[in-house]
């Protein structure tokens, strides 16, 4: 905890001047804004623990409002609100599971799964013949994110991509 | 079975090990300075408020004794130079608690080295020629050496004077440079000023591809250095760095032994204040000052620090076979 807030430690360099005091330069990422700070403390220094936890969750559904979800062993059921959600919610399809990281037992982020299967609604019809993809094209998905894939692929066709870089990895076959 | 039996560091790194131990011997064997081994365990321990030791158990029926791993081999050096041992050196392990980190193993190996009847700047010449000795095929050995005093380079990269505490100064210097931590870390203590502001925004600058040498330390950053015979405000005591890491640290020793007592005192009282672990004094070592100890300069350096920057290494373990935690 720092400043109120909950933070994970990102990197933490240790610094000691020969025989003086020993310092540690420390990168924090503050969970709730994302924001990355550095800060110096004296060694051996302490701070109060946050009370953070990441659940591996099962997403529902959106209410307008509140995005909903459900730890599938015991059913217990969680809202997380768009500030919480972020940018995961250009990933989050109904059943999908995630990981959802609770702060005092409230969400506040959601990671998606690495990897997700997703439909194209939108894309421009691709240049026939040309199956290498060498430039790609835009694509929208059914939750509204929008990546680039090869010229092949087409609308209706479920694709698999990686949520750490945003790209397209390949397409799934039913 | 454990994948992590392994050691971490290349073959080649322990070659590179290999070759500066005998460079080394070979650099203090021309000089005559002779090596020489001291125990590892020791009933007495450094008082430094900014060192912690390890403490072991001894066990000799019916007794129970506490024993200290050493935090350098400093005391029972100066006890051999004491007893007319003449100039002398030491390859050994030393240990420091707590301690782990880029630059930092809590189980280190020191190069420690006295010469007796040299002054601080006769032992700065010397370590120019053993720094420029060991690195004989890379450019740190052909560019000019740095030698800056202290209160100069503070000067330079931070605008203050370092030998005269302003709180106002202090804080707006490190306004200025972005450690909005510094007042609540350091409070009205100088010396912790000193020691933050001169490793966030001076050491980094030192020794770009050159041994870069800084003497003449504020007397408050130094327990067993002597006092500068002209300027009371200083010590005799040279840091050396090179691409803005720490190597060592040398002194003309202090060989006054009530002085030393009384910096002894004044360390224990600031351990009891910050509630350490209570030190044994070294009595023996007092015992050995108060003998006479000859007119001496002293300096230590971390191997595995002088190996990282031998062999372009980013990381302490890097250089070592088996760090603490694959120990």
């Amino acid at each position: 905890m720092l400043d109120n807030d909950p933070c994970a430690i990102v990197e933490n360099e240790f610094v000691k001047p020969g025989k003086g005091q020993a310092f540690n330069r420390v990168k924090i990422r503050n969970l709730k804004t994302g924001r990355v700070i550095e800060r110096t403390f004296k060694s051996g220094e302490s701070l109060e623990g946050a009370d953070v936890v990441d659940v591996e969750m099962q997403y529902l559904y959106n209410d307008g409002q509140f995005r909903h979800f459900m730890v599938p062993e015991t059913f217990e059921q969680y809202q997380a609100d768009e500030k919480a959600v972020g940018e995961a919610a250009y990933w989050l399809k109904d059943q999908d599971s995630c990981t959802v990281t609770l702060w005092n037992d409230v969400p506040l982020s959601v990671t998606p799964a690495n990897f997700v299967e997703l439909t194209i609604t939108e894309t421009d019809p691709g240049v026939r013949g040309d199956t290498s993809g060498g430039g790609g094209k835009p694509a929208t998905l059914e939750t509204g994110a929008v990546v680039r894939v090869p010229l092949f692929v087409q609308i209706g066709e479920v694709i698999k991509v990686d949520t750490r870089t945003k790209e397209y990895v390949s397409r799934v076959k039913d | 079975m454990l994948e992590s039996w392994r050691p971490l560091c290349s073959t080649e790194q322990l070659r590179a090990r290999a070759k500066l131990y005998q460079a080394i011997r070979l650099f203090f064997s021309k000089r005559g300075v002779l090596e020489v081994e001291t125990p590892l365990l020791s009933h007495g321990i450094g008082t430094d408020p900014q060192l912690d030791f390890f403490t072991t158990a001894y066990y000799s029926a019916p007794r129970r004794q506490t024993l200290f791993l050493q935090t350098s081999p400093e005391f029972a050096m100066k006890r051999l130079v004491a007893a007319s041992s003449g100039s002398i050196f030491q390859i050994c392990k030393a240990f420091r608690n707590g301690e782990s980190g880029r630059f930092h193993n809590p189980e280190f190996t020191l190069l420690e080295w006295y010469r007796v009847g040299f002054t601080l700047s006769e032992l700065m010449d010397e370590i120019a020629d053993l720094i420029v000795f060991l690195f004989q095929d890379q450019p740190i050995s052909g560019n000019p050496i740095q030698r800056y005093r202290y209160q100069d380079i503070f000067a330079c990269h931070t605008g203050l004077n370092a030998l005269e505490f302003s709180y106002q100064d202090y804080c707006a210097c490190a306004r200025a440079q972005q450690l909005p931590d510094a007042p609540r870390l350091c409070g009205h203590e100088h010396r912790l000023w000193l020691d933050l502001l001169f490793s966030q925004l001076v050491q980094p600058h030192l020794g770009n591809n050159a041994l870069c040498l800084v003497f003449g330390y504020p007397a408050c950053q130094s327990s067993l250095a002597r006092k500068n015979q002209y300027d009371s405000r200083i010590t005799d005591r040279v840091e050396v760095f090179i691409n803005g890491v720490e190597l060592g640290n040398g002194y003309y020793e202090l060989t006054d032994v009530h002085e030393q007592q009384q910096r002894f005192e004044q360390e224990i009282m600031l351990r009891q204040e910050n509630q350490q672990t209570a030190p044994v004094l070294d009595q023996r070592f007092l015992s050995a000052l108060a003998s006479g100890l000859p007119d001496c300069a002293g300096m230590a350096i971390g191997l595995d620090r002088l190996l990282m920057l031998l062999t372009n290494s980013k990381h302490i373990n890097d250089v070592l076979a088996f760090p603490i935690a694959n120990a």
